[in-house]
């Protein structure tokens, strides 16, 4: 059985595009859409899930031979929701205002179908190693979509990235991209965009499939 | 956060004036959770099930309304557990504590729980509800049978929860059980709202040529954005109803 399971390299190549979280597998798109106005609360977001995605992945990997098959759902959920509660305090501590921007979204990371989607299908199967694997690939998978639609949000509505200053002074800033619209929006667009690229490939390659 | 301002500031002491007083604050609650923060389409909660089950009205609405019901349990189960042990100044804590011979000066605060004890409360209670209805409903679980045990991830129920949460943490001023559930029921309805429409209109969207890279979730996600667009038509009507009110209740 655990033979043709996918390895450690393997799983975090797999995370980063080719089952990307969010382009391919469409998971956890409330803080993508929520958080993406800006490139820092963006990032700090990425961090947060990707904190409680690997502590999540190594614990459930680590118990997985005491899971029983009908309680394991409720393992998983109570096992993120501790590290999320340790994580919405860090951030409480060292970066306060972050934390009040982020408000309700950090403790939405419990319901984040992305981690509990990686404990069913990796680290209650797997061991630790191939699980902290795992975990990075997503986690860096995320963050790349999370950084593709801040970027294209915050330049386009407010003319700076991570802060700094891009376009020229004169730039009026799409409001709308800030506001909840411009986030639907972009990512409508940028999904389109991806699945046009993938349509592109598999047209040359001539082959079908992908995971969607 | 656009929470509306809770609550008229002119009631003359009256008991009668005190009861209408607390009506109009629920019904602001109310419009506030289902129109004016519109938890898909302002706050993006509950955006899986938005995209996932939005291809048929009947089933959309099925979703729509087997989360009014959980949203509504939920919120009135968390909010007794946040109101007897987990607030700031809670009851029973302080009890346990004077008990065991604490300090009875020292505030006892176990928000910190609160988290794990929410997610805990809407897993189980789904559960429960998928027995209650499976055994007593059959109809009933046969038509939103499917949904429910994916209702456990929804960010809406949690989402609901922590707005209750933030609203009890100031121990002067603690939402009321009436308040808590009618912010759940106004988001519940808002959700069935926002999801029913959206299935409306992606059943027209079948019979229309879409390019082909934006079939699916693509297409989908831009109505959303323009479904938004048109939701902000409601920012500031708060103020109106509220005025509206006030001339009606006086």
């Amino acid at each position: 059985m655990p033979s043709d399971q996918p390895t450690a390299l393997e799983r975090f190549i797999n995370g980063i595009l080719p089952e990307n979280p969010i382009y391919r597998q469409l998971l956890g798109m409330c803080p993508v859409l929520a958080v993406t106005n800006g490139m820092k609360p963006a990032m700090t977001m990425a961090a947060a899930t990707a904190f409680v995605l690997i502590c999540a992945n190594v614990m459930v990997s680590l118990i997985r031979g005491l899971l029983k098959p009908h309680l394991r759902i409720l393992v998983f959920t109570l096992t993120i929701a501790t590290f999320v509660t340790i994580a919405d305090r860090l951030l409480a501590a060292y970066v306060y205002d972050m934390s009040k921007q982020l408000g309700p979204y950090v403790p939405l990371i419990i319901v984040n179908c992305i981690i509990i989607s990686r404990c069913e299908i990796c680290a209650s199967k797997q061991g630790a190693g191939v699980a902290i694997a795992d975990a990075f690939g997503m986690s860096l998978g995320f963050a790349l979509a999370l950084a593709s639609i801040a970027t294209v949000r915050e330049i386009l509505g407010s003319g700076t990235w991570l802060g700094l200053p891009v376009l020229p002074a004169g730039w009026p800033g799409w409001g709308i991209m800030v506001l909840p619209p411009g986030a639907f929006l972009t990512l409508g667009l940028l999904l389109g965009m991806a699945e046009w690229a993938s349509q592109r490939r598999a047209a040359v390659k001539r082959q079908g499939g992908g995971t969607r | 956060m656009g929470e509306p301002e809770a609550g008229g500031g002119e009631a003359p002491g009256r008991g009668h004036a005190l009861a209408m007083d607390t009506l109009a604050t629920l019904i602001l609650i109310f419009v506030g959770a289902a129109l004016i923060n519109n938890f898909v389409l302002h706050y993006f909660v509950g955006i899986c099930p938005f995209l996932g089950v939005s291809r048929r009205v009947d089933t959309a609405f099925g979703m729509g309304c087997a989360v009014t019901f959980v949203i509504s349990i939920a919120a009135l189960l968390n909010w007794t557990f946040t109101y007897f042990v987990l607030r700031p100044g809670a009851p029973l804590p302080a009890w346990v504590w004077a008990a065991a011979g604490g300090d009875p000066a020292t505030q006892v605060d176990l928000s910190v729980l609160s988290y794990i004890i929410y997610i805990f409360v809407i897993a189980s209670s789904v559960q429960l509800v998928e027995m209650y209805v499976r055994k007593f409903f059959p109809p009933l679980y046969r038509s939103f049978g499917v949904y429910l045990p994916l209702i456990t991830t929804n960010c809406a129920i949690l989402f609901a929860c922590l707005e209750i949460m933030k609203h009890m943490q100031d121990p002067t001023k603690v939402w009321g059980l009436h308040e808590a559930l009618a912010l759940a029921v106004g988001g519940g309805i808002g959700f069935t709202l926002a999801i029913s429409l959206m299935a409306g209109i992606r059943e027209e969207l079948d019979l229309c040529e879409v390019p082909r890279p934006l079939k699916g979730a693509g297409i989908a996600l831009i109505v959303a954005g323009i479904m938004a667009m048109a939701f902000m038509g409601f920012t500031g009507v708060d103020k109106g109803v509220h005025a509206a009110l006030s001339a009606l209740l006086r």
